[in-house]
C-alpha cells in the first residue's frame, strides 16, 4: 500500500519497510534541539540519569534564543548551564549570542536540517522544518534528555491530512494568511495528533520563507508535524548549505489520508487572528476599527528576510503612528546583516521603529516589548493566547508582516490597501 | 519512583483549550525547581488558582488540554502542585507525551468531563481502567494505554525506561 511522506520518513528511521498510522515506533533521530528554556531541564535529567556522554556530539543543537541576550540573573544561569554542558560534551552545534538567532529560523539557514531528516526539538515550533520535507516535531525536555543519551525517540505514527491550495494568490496574501485561514477552517485541534501535508499549485509557487511560516504554525492546529514535499525550491535552498547527504521523499499517489481539504487560494484575503486563539481568523476586510498600541514584526514565524522586505516596502517613507511602538526583530544574525545591507533597517529606523537583536523576546512575553494591562498588539508571531505577550489583560492580533507594517503606520489594524487609500486622501 | 494507580480527589472543572501559557505563564519559564513551578500552577488562568488548589485535587478539563508550547514546566507545575491526575475530554499531543514521560497520570474521558462540576469527588483506578464519579455513583471505563505506554507508566516515566534499557 502507498505511504505518505511522513510515513516514509518514519519508516526509514526505524528500519521498517512500512509503518501505518497508530503504530508505536522507536525511531533514530538525525538531530535533537534544545534552547535556553527547555535544555536546562533536559540537562538536569541527563545528569540525574548518570549519563556520561551524549550519543553523538554532532547531532545535538543547543542555543540560547528565548531569554537571550540574558534578560535577568535567572536567565543568565540558564544560558550558562547550556554553555557549560555544550563545552563538557564538546557539542559541535552550540551557537553563542552574536552568532545565533531564533532556533527555527537559524537551523535551516545553517543547513543543520535537511530533507528526509527526523528531527525532534524541545520546542513546539520544531515543526517548522517540515518546510524542507523533513519530519520534525516538538517534544518535551525529558524526551530531549532521553534522545541525547540514546539517539532515539518514541512516536505514534500519525494519520495524515492533505491540504491542497489551488488558484492564484491575491496581492499581499502570504503563507501566513494561508495557514491562518486553514487553522480558522479546521480549528486549533483540527489536526490534533496528525500530520498536515501541505500541497498544491499555490504551494509550488510559494518561496521557502512562506513554507517555513506555514509549517511553523501546524502546531497551532494541534498537528504533530506539517510537511511539504521537497521540490526545486527546496533543493535551491539547501544547496550550498548542506554539509551531509540527504534524501528526498514524496507521498505515493495511492497513500492514505484521513481527510483531504481543497482550498481556492484566490478566495483568501490577508487574515487577522483575533485573541485568544489562532483559529479566530477573519478576512482583513471584516476586522473593523481596532486601535493598537504596539506592533511586533519578528519571531520564528515571520522574522525572515522576505518578511522584513515586505514590511520595509510598506514602511518606506512613512512614520510609525504617534500612539504606536513598532518593534522589528530580525530572526537571525545573518538576516539582520542582510537587512542592513539592503537598507531595510534604515527604513525602519527612519520610520521610528526600534530594532531588537535576534531573540524570541516579546513573542512569549519574555522581554523586549512585553505588554501591560489593556494594551493591544498586532504581531507577526504565531500565538495570541491570553497573556502570551505579557499581561493576561492584553490582546494580540496575528497578521502577516505587510499588514503589521501598515497597522503600525495607521495606528489601527489595517492593510496596505487602506494605507494607500489614506495616503491618497492625505495628498 | 513509585507508581500510583489509585487516585482519589476533589475536581476542579476547567474549560476547553487550556493552553500552556495558562498553566504556567512564560515569565516563570526561567525557573526549573518543580516546587517553585508548582506555586504558579494555572496562574495564567486565574491568579488565585495556586492558593485554591490543594494537594490531591484533580483537574477535569474540556478538549485539547495543554495546547500550545512544549514546555515541560506545565505538567511539572501541575505535578508539583500535588494534582493527583488530569482528566480531560482530550489532550494536546506534546502535553500528553510530556505527562507520560514525567509520570503525571492523565486520563482521556470525554463522557465524565461533561458530568463533573467543581467540588465533585472522583476516584480513578488506573490498573483496572475505571473512573468513579462518587457524587453521582456512576462509573466510566477508561480505554487501556498501548503496551509501550503501559510500560512507561509502570516504570515511572521515560528516564527510568531509558536507564533500564541502557543498563541491560
Ligand atoms: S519566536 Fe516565539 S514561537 Fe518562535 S521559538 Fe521563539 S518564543 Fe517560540
Amino acid at each position: 500500500m502507498g505511504m505518505t511522506i511522513t510515513e516514509k520518513i518514519l519508516a526509514a528511521h526505524c528500519g521498517l519497510p512500512e509503518v501505518v498510522p497508530g503504530q508505536l515506533i522507536m525511531a533514530r533521530i538525525d538531530l535533537a534541539l534544545g534552547s535556553d528554556v527547555t535544555a536546562p531541564i533536559a540537562i538536569e535529567e541527563f545528569n540525574k540519569a548518570g549519563a556520561r556522554r551524549v550519543f553523538d556530539r554532532k547531532k545535538i543543537v543547543l542555543l540560547p534564543d528565548h531569554f537571550a541576550p540574558n534578560k535577568d540573573v535567572q536567565s543568565a544561569r540558564q544560558c550558562q548551564a547550556l554553555r557549560k554542558f555544550a563545552q563538557e560534551q564538546e557539542l559541535e552545534h552550540y551557537y553563542e549570542v552574536g552568532r545565533v538567532g531564533i532556533e527555527h529560523a537559524f537551523l535551516p539557514e545553517q543547513g543543520l536540517v535537511l530533507p528526509g531528516d527526523l528531527v525532534i526539538g524541545a520546542d513546539s515550533h520544531t515543526c517548522t522544518y517540515g518546510a524542507l520535507g523533513a519530519f520534525a516535531t516538538g517534544v518535551g525536555s525529558t524526551d530531549l534528555a532521553a534522545a541525547m543519551i540514546t539517539g532515539e525517540a518514541w512516536f505514534k505514527v500519525p494519520e495524515s491530512i492533505k491540504f491542497v491550495f489551488r488558484g492564484t494568490l491575491r496581492k499581499w496574501v502570504t503563507g501566513k494568511d494561508l495557514i491562518l485561514y486553514t487553522i480558522g477552517r479546521i480549528g486549533v485541534e483540527g489536526a490534533r495528533y496528525q500530520a498536515m501535508e501541505l500541497s498544491g499549485p499555490v504551494i509550488d509557487q510559494l518561496g521557502m520563507d512562506g513554507r517555513f511560516t506555514m509549517a511553523n504554525m501546524a502546531i497551532e492546529a494541534g498537528a504533530k508535524n506539517g510537511i511539504f514535499a521537497p521540490d526545486e525550491a527546496t533543493l535551491a535552498y539547501v544547496r550550498g548549505r548542506a554539509r551531509r547527504d540527504f534524501q528526498c521523499f514524496q507521498s505515493d499517489a495511492d497513500a492514505t489520508y484521513c481527510q483531504i481539504h481543497e482550498f481556492d487560494a484566490g478566495e483568501i484575503e490577508p487574515q487577522v487572528a483575533f485573541p485568544p486563539l489562532p483559529e479566530n481568523s477573519r478576512p482583513l476586510s471584516q476586522v473593523g476599527e481596532i486601535p493598537i498600541d504596539q506592533v511586533v514584526i519578528g519571531s520564528c514565524t515571520n522574522g525572515r528576510l522576505s518578511d522584513l522586505e515586505q514590511a520595509a516596502q510598506i514602511m518606506r517613507g512613512h512614520k510609525v503612528h504617534q500612539k504606536v511602538r513598532l518593534i522589528v526583530i530580525p530572526a537571525t544574525q545573518a538576516i539582520y546583516l542582510e537587512a542592513l545591507k539592503r537598507g531595510y533597517l534604515e527604513v525602519f529606523l527612519e520610520a521610528q521603529a526600534v530594532i531588537s537583536p535576534p531573540t524570541c523576546g516579546p513573542c512569549l512575553g519574555g522581554h523586549m516589548g512585553v505588554l501591560a494591562e489593556g494594551e493591544r498588539a498586532v504581531a507577526t508571531t504565531n500565538r495570541n493566547f491570553v497573556g502570551r505577550m505579557g499581561s493576561p489583560k492584553s490582546e494580540i492580533y496575528l497578521t502577516n508582516p505587510a499588514v503589521a507594517a501598515a497597522s503600525a503606520i495607521l495606528g489601527r489594524i489595517a492593510g496596505p490597501d487602506a494605507l494607500a487609500r489614506s495616503a491618497s486622501i492625505g495628498n | 519512583m513509585t507508581v500510583v494507580s489509585l487516585i482519589q480527589g476533589r475536581a476542579w472543572r476547567l474549560g476547553p483549550n487550556i493552553d500552556t501559557d495558562a498553566i504556567l505563564p512564560a515569565n516563570y519559564m526561567n525557573l526549573t525547581d518543580p516546587q517553585e513551578l508548582g506555586r504558579h500552577c494555572l496562574e495564567g488562568l486565574d491568579p488565585d488558582f495556586p492558593r485554591k488548589l490543594l494537594a490531591g485535587d484533580l483537574l477535569v478539563a474540556g478538549s485539547n488540554f495543554g495546547c500550545g508550547s512544549s514546555r515541560e514546566h506545565a505538567p511539572l507545575a501541575i505535578k508539583a502542585a500535588g494534582v493527583g491526575a488530569v482528566v480531560a475530554a482530550s489532550f494536546a499531543r506534546i502535553f500528553y507525551r510530556n505527562a507520560l514521560n514525567i509520570g503525571l497520570p492523565i486520563v482521556e474521558c470525554p463522557e465524565v468531563v461533561e458530568a463533573v462540576s467543581t467540588g465533585d469527588r472522583l476516584k480513578i483506578d488506573l490498573a483496572a481502567g475505571l473512573l468513579l464519579h462518587l457524587e453521582k455513583g456512576t462509573s466510566y471505563r477508561l480505554p487501556p494505554f498501548p503496551p509501550f505506554m503501559q510500560e512507561l507508566i509502570a516504570v515511572g516515566g521515560l528516564m527510568n525506561y531509558v536507564m533500564r534499557r541502557t543498563k541491560r
